[in-house]
């Protein structure tokens, strides 16, 4: 008999034979052999080379980029405190990068190209040196070209120094992705030529039939007149859908099972992360409440549900604790419900959950498009002359802050489809699609950090994002303005601490990501209130966030959906110095960073990066 | 003249093709935005970074083709094939905009209509784009227009075209489109189409009276084996209206006419 493991030695060293170490992709080992279902690496020092190779996804042959013939790329083990030396090596035949995402480290080692460093041409190598410098979930990725959709991610886990106040007696990663089988570069060109084409869940006569059966016809005309009038669709729900996507979890599609084990009555800590491209899942693992532990790679006070929508780029780390001897099924769906991944948590090795179908598509609402008329509370009072700094902040359950906030006039014009004429908090929200389900879910609004919060100053001032977009022509950009068209960026200074509030103008769920400050969401929380690396801003949403602007540098600021970042959706946030520190080398430390920073003289930079 | 026109045609075109690529590239001059990763690795390599991360952020410029009809029409027994393609290059602003149209007639084995345009495209509201060009048939009898239009989606999903056209002999028509599209399924769509011709004044070469000179509805099922590759069969009514149905009927012509089809809508 040729057992599994023995089939999967025989592959591994055929593979090696050929040459092609890669032909043994790293999810062809499961969890249940004593790994995460990736290869992990651990120490200071680091080697890794991104390149091109053949893996197999959902059963069929295809190509990805990854890291040292792995995808998902290793897991990467870290320890807080430490000082780590990683060698990017590209492989490829066109630039690269890495991004360490939610890390807070120099701004010149943040890895992004144009912004932070030049990024990595093909053949170089490229060392980031950083002290690391917080504990916590969080990942890494290209942040160069489209690299990201074809597997250019992995999970990063940061050791604290102390004991670690989350007890559990065994831990798993979820990376969740969304795999294509097709070029990134034709799915943004079908999607600025025709996108509806991508999207296979739209209303059609069925739909009208059936509506008119249950609502009546009057009132079904009604509806289809009223989205029509606007040109927009209520399943609009995502740019790209399970017609292009196999979704999959640690690179493996449903048909490739990620098995994890469990001792029924253990803790088990899953580690999610949403490292796809453009999807943002609704996770659950029916019959086994979660208890959410942390959020974006820090504490949360702990908080039981059944369910939460985790965004592109967020992470969340909750508790199971499976008391019976049974196999679970941990489930991400895609939001627009076109697809689904399921792994199996499990007694045994090798079991398989049962898939569970997929739940009804939901559809968007009136308020998706900014226009809820029920709440007033964001009205023309805002601009009521408050002069700077001069605070009279209220913080509500949503967060109104009642001060003088400079806003972009933004107009409708070709890239701006709409303008949210009522924007509204919807922090109690849990996400589309999970207004009515028959459990608990995850709200921003319930989240507290564990600790409190590091700077309980209130704000000096507010600043307003608009983040703006077409469908139609797929156009997407912050304050109507396209990152190719940009000729000055968001100015912070050393020091201050600003309100960023973000009005949602479009009908998609925004994850926004500040790179080297944690957003602190203002969502009722006091002195707790969760300190978050990326943020959903809902459709038709206005959300605030302050932000401590403490690490001098050029930090880029975007949504992660990798296509509206492509299409522009992207700005630069310049933490300047303050003044009297004229002109300093870049970045002033912080705490646990080292103090030293690379001398320009000879471009050598024997504390920073090299490219050689 | 008709030298001069074609040279004229070519140049509108060539200047279409610079708009659409030149207004859609950002010219950053100095100094730049954001330069602070330039103390670390130096401003000659940040620049060209700093400029390539920029311009794939936003000012891409794709290329379109589609045969929205591409079809034998079958009217009485006479064979005809049918193209209606139009296609852009360009940015999310500005593009180049090319359509072309005609008939050929399988029987006769000649061209009997067909005209192309070339055109500047740019985008003025969130829907709609603002077009101007030039347009050239070089059947029946060559001639050449100028070309204003506006083409985009309308409320309740109307794809529209509207165009004046001014020939080299100074007429004044226009033309006036708008599909409509039912999806009965994911893949099955029910196409509806109606095209409105005027003419300001009788243009006799073209058999046209002044008035509203044409009407065609259409309506082609079509079914996407793919988005890309849709097969259809439909029926197309047209006729003439007014002074130019009068004169169709002057000189024998029926002024109404069915057309059977069945075709390809293909894009890229």
């Amino acid at each position: 008999m040729f057992s599994r493991r023995k089939f999967l030695q025989f592959v591994a060293g055929a593979g090696a034979a050929c040459g092609a170490v890669s032909l043994l992709p790293a999810w062809a080992r499961s969890a249940t052999e004593g790994n995460f279902g990736l290869p992990a690496l651990t120490g200071t020092e680091f080697d890794l080379t991104i390149g091109k190779f053949p893996v197999r996804i959902d059963g069929r042959m295809t190509e990805a980029i990854g890291v040292n013939g792995s995808v998902p790329a290793p897991l990467i083990r870290l320890r807080e405190g430490d000082e780590v030396t990683l060698n990017v090596t590209n492989a490829l035949a066109e630039d690269t990068s890495i991004h360490w995402h939610g890390l807070l480290v120099p701004f010149h080692m943040d890895g992004v190209p144009g912004v932070s460093f030049p990024g990595i041409k093909p053949g170089k190598t490229f060392t980031y040196r950083f002290v690391v410098p917080q504990n916590g979930t969080y990942w890494y990725h290209s942040h160069s070209g489209l690299q990201e959709q074809l597997g250019h991610y992995g999970p990063i886990i940061i050791e604290p120094k102390g004991s670690n106040s989350v007890p559990y007696d065994r831990e798993y990663v979820l990376m969740l992705g969304d795999w294509t089988f097709a070029s990134p570069h034709r799915i943004f060109s079908k999607l600025k030529k025709n996108g509806e084409s991508l999207n296979f869940q739209q209303r059609t006569l069925r739909d009208l039939v059936n509506d008119a059966a249950r609502h009546g016809l009057t009132a079904t005309l009604k509806d289809r007149a009223a989205w029509g009038a606007m040109r927009m669709s209520p399943r609009d729900i995502a740019d790209v859908g399970g017609a292009t996507y196999t979704y999959v979890i640690n690179g493996r599609s449903t048909a490739d099972n990620f098995d994890m084990m469990f001792v029924p009555g253990e803790r088990v800590r899953l580690r999610i992360i949403n490292a796809a491209a453009m999807s943002l899942f609704n996770v659950r693992l029916p019959g086994l409440p979660m208890t959410v532990v942390q959020a974006d790679g820090l504490n949360v006070q702990p908080l039981e549900i059944d369910e939460l929508q985790i965004g592109v780029a967020e992470t969340y780390d909750v508790i199971v604790k499976p008391a019976e001897e049974r196999t679970y099924a941990f489930v991400a769906e895609s939001i627009d419900r076109s697809g689904q991944a399921v792994a199996t948590l499990a007694t045994r090795a090798g079991a398989r959950a049962e898939e569970p179908e997929m739940r009804r598509v939901p559809l968007l609402g009136i308020k998706d498009m900014g226009m809820n008329h029920g709440d007033m509370v964001a009205g023309g009072d805002m601009k009521n002359g408050m002069g700077h700094g001069s605070m009279m902040m209220s913080e509500t359950h949503g967060g109104e802050a009642r001060f003088h906030s400079p806003e972009a006039n933004i107009e409708r014009g070709p890239e701006v489809a709409n303008v949210a004429a009522m924007p509204t908090s919807r922090l109690g929200e849990p996400g589309v699609g999970l207004e009515n389900v028959p459990h608990r879910t995850l709200r921003y609004a319930d989240l507290r950090s564990l600790e409190p919060n590091p700077d309980s100053r209130q704000a000096g001032r507010e600043l307003v994002v608009h983040l703006t977009g077409n469908m139609e022509r797929y156009t997407w950009s912050f304050d109507g303005v396209r990152f190719s068209e940009v000729d000055k960026p968001i100015v912070f200074h050393e020091g201050e601490r600003v309100r960023l509030t973000m009005i949602n103008d479009t009908m998609m769920p925004h994850p926004v990501h500040l790179h080297g400050m944690f957003f602190e969401l203002v969502n009722g929380g006091e002195n707790h209130r969760p300190r978050k690396h990326t943020v959903v801003v809902k459709p038709g949403e206005k959300l605030s966030v302050d932000v401590s602007a403490e690490h001098v540098g050029d930090w880029a600021f975007h949504c992660h959906l990798l296509y509206h970042m492509h299409a522009g959706m992207m700005q630069v946030v310049s933490v300047l110095p303050a003044s009297g520190a004229s002109a300093p080398a870049g970045h002033r430390p912080g705490p646990g960073q080292p103090s030293h920073h690379p001398s320009m003289e000879h471009g050598d930079t024997p504390h920073g990066g090299t490219n050689s | 003249m008709k030298t001069h026109l074609r040279i004229l045609f070519l140049v509108t075109a060539v200047l279409a093709v610079t708009q659409a690529y030149g207004l859609d590239t950002a010219t950053h001059e100095a100094p730049p935005p954001w330069s602070m990763a330039d103390r670390y690795w130096g401003a000659e390599k940040m620049a060209p970074a700093r400029q390539a991360a920029q311009a794939e952020a936003g000012s891409q410029k794709n290329l379109f083709l589609m045969a929205d009809r591409f079809e034998g029409q079958l009217v009485d027994n006479k064979e005809s094939l049918l193209w209606d393609v139009q296609g852009w290059y360009g940015g999310d602003l500005h593009k180049l905009w090319i359509k072309t149209e005609g008939d050929y007639d399988l029987d006769a084995d000649k061209v009997e209509e067909a005209e192309l345009q070339a055109l500047w495209s740019r985008a003025i509201t969130p829907y709609f784009n603002g077009q101007a060009g030039v347009r050239y048939d070089p059947e029946p009898g060559s001639l050449t227009h100028g070309v204003v239009g506006i083409h985009g989606l309308a409320p309740y999903w109307f794809e529209v075209d509207a165009a004046a056209f001014v020939s080299e002999r100074g007429n004044l028509t226009a033309r006036l489109e708008a599909e409509y599209e039912l999806l009965l399924t994911q893949r099955l769509v029910l196409q509806s189409r109606a095209e409105l011709e005027l003419a300001a004044q009788r243009v006799t070469e073209r058999e046209l009276g002044a008035g509203v000179t044409s009407l065609d509805l259409g309506a082609r099922l079509r079914y996407e084996i793919v988005p890309e590759v849709a097969p259809y069969i439909g029926v197309e009514w047209q006729t003439a209206l007014g002074e130019t149905a009068d004169m169709a009927e002057a000189s024998g012509a029926d002024p109404s006419r069915t057309a059977f089809v069945a075709g390809f809508r293909l894009w890229f």
